[in-house]
């Protein structure tokens, strides 16, 4: 399943709903949002995460600066990492800046969408929506499908 | 009398040299070289702890030996890297089809006061139906840790909840309970599988 996102139709959407004015967009017009996905929770106590590939189309690099949703209430960019004693750990990425013609994959293992404090179970064969903001006010929502507990990838 | 000297200590010279080097190439290359850091885990023979799978059997080291065995280490509440080797565990015994049967497949939780029997009940069957799930009290998991030579510890996040960090590589164990290799985390299943095929066909062949 392959979810794509225009920046600018998504904001547009996201400016009729919250009736805002228009945030300065230099050069980041172009972020799309590619084959997002996540897996089910069992209840609402485990964190989830979800995955995607952040690509930016534009001119100018961009910087992902956070995340928003009506699922979790600490939604949070986090890298898990493995050291070479094997033993693997999980921080807060930060900032991601992508550069022009350039894109970040969020994968397991590496980058995730890290969904604390959900606010209700993450169901099989639903979707949830997750905005990515970014440094210059823009953000990009995307519809994230939840896939099993098992899927490996976004084709499940 | 100063030239014999001079001998004396050129030849003491040399031979303690000769010593150094081999006393240097003993700790660094040879014999006595350290295990690397993440030690070799013990056979599971020389191993002792005692846990409850999902099923409230009372289990341990001993009830792995006589089968081709796959241990790794993780807890229910990790959302990226435990789910992740849980579903590239079910998709290797996927590809091994049959022969999965032949083996014990344990997941160790390294986070026992969230991981309850029932928890690891419910998360483990959501994967591959040989997949079996241990917890236990600390300090027998922390034995059981220490036989892998596996580490784990618990981390504060800003939410004032908890994650753990913890060894993700998967153990391989012969049907006599000798290490045979281990998976990194993330091992391509074209390197993963046929490491599993010679688990599961070294006691066969008789070599341990
Ligand atoms: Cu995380």
């Amino acid at each position: 399943m392959v979810k794509k996102l225009r920046y600018t139709n998504a904001l547009a959407v996201l400016l009729m709903v919250a009736g805002l004015s228009a945030p300065a967009l230099a050069g980041s017009e172009d972020v799309v949002v590619e084959n997002a996905w996540s897996r089910a929770s069992i209840g609402v106590n485990r964190p989830g995460a979800a995955y995607m590939t952040v690509r930016n189309t534009g001119e100018d690099a961009v910087t992902l600066t956070g995340l928003a949703t009506p699922l979790a209430m600490m939604p949070e960019i986090h890298e898990s990492k493995t050291n070479s004693d094997g033993v693997s750990s999980m921080v807060p990425a930060g900032e991601i800046t992508i550069e022009p013609g350039q894109s970040v994959a969020l994968e397991p293992g590496g980058l995730h969408a890290m969904l604390m404090k959900l606010q209700e179970p993450m169901t099989e064969g639903e979707t949830f929506p997750l905005t990515l903001t970014f440094s210059n006010g823009g953000e990009v929502t995307v519809e994230v499908p939840i896939l099993g507990i098992a899927a490996r990838g976004p084709e499940g | 009398m100063q030239r014999r000297q001079l001998v004396l200590y050129g030849a003491a010279g040399a031979g303690f040299l000769g010593l150094t080097l081999f006393v240097g190439w003993w700790r660094v290359d040879g014999p006595g070289a350290p295990e690397p850091k993440g030690q070799r885990p013990l056979p599971l023979s020389a191993m002792e702890f005692r846990l409850t799978d999902h099923e409230e059997n009372e289990v341990g080291p001993g009830n792995l030996i006589g089968r081709p065995t796959m241990v790794f280490f993780g807890f229910t509440y990790c959302p990226d890297v435990c789910p992740t080797t849980l579903s590239d565990i079910s998709g290797w015994l996927e590809e091994l089809g049959d022969e999965a049967s032949e083996m014990n497949v344990v997941f160790i939780t390294v986070d026992p006061e969230r991981d309850t029997v029932e928890a690891m009940a419910e998360y483990v069957g959501y994967f591959h139906p040989v997949i079996r799930g241990w917890t236990g009290p600390e300090d027998q998991i922390a034995r059981a840790a220490e036989g892998f030579r596996a580490s784990f510890e618990r981390v504060p996040t800003e939410g004032g909840g908890y994650t753990m960090n913890h060894t993700a590589s998967v153990f391989l164990f012969d049907a006599e309970g000798e290490l045979v290799t281990m998976i990194d985390y993330h091992e391509p299943r074209e390197f993963a599988v046929p490491k599993i095929r010679r688990a599961l066909t070294e006691d066969v062949e008789g070599a341990t």
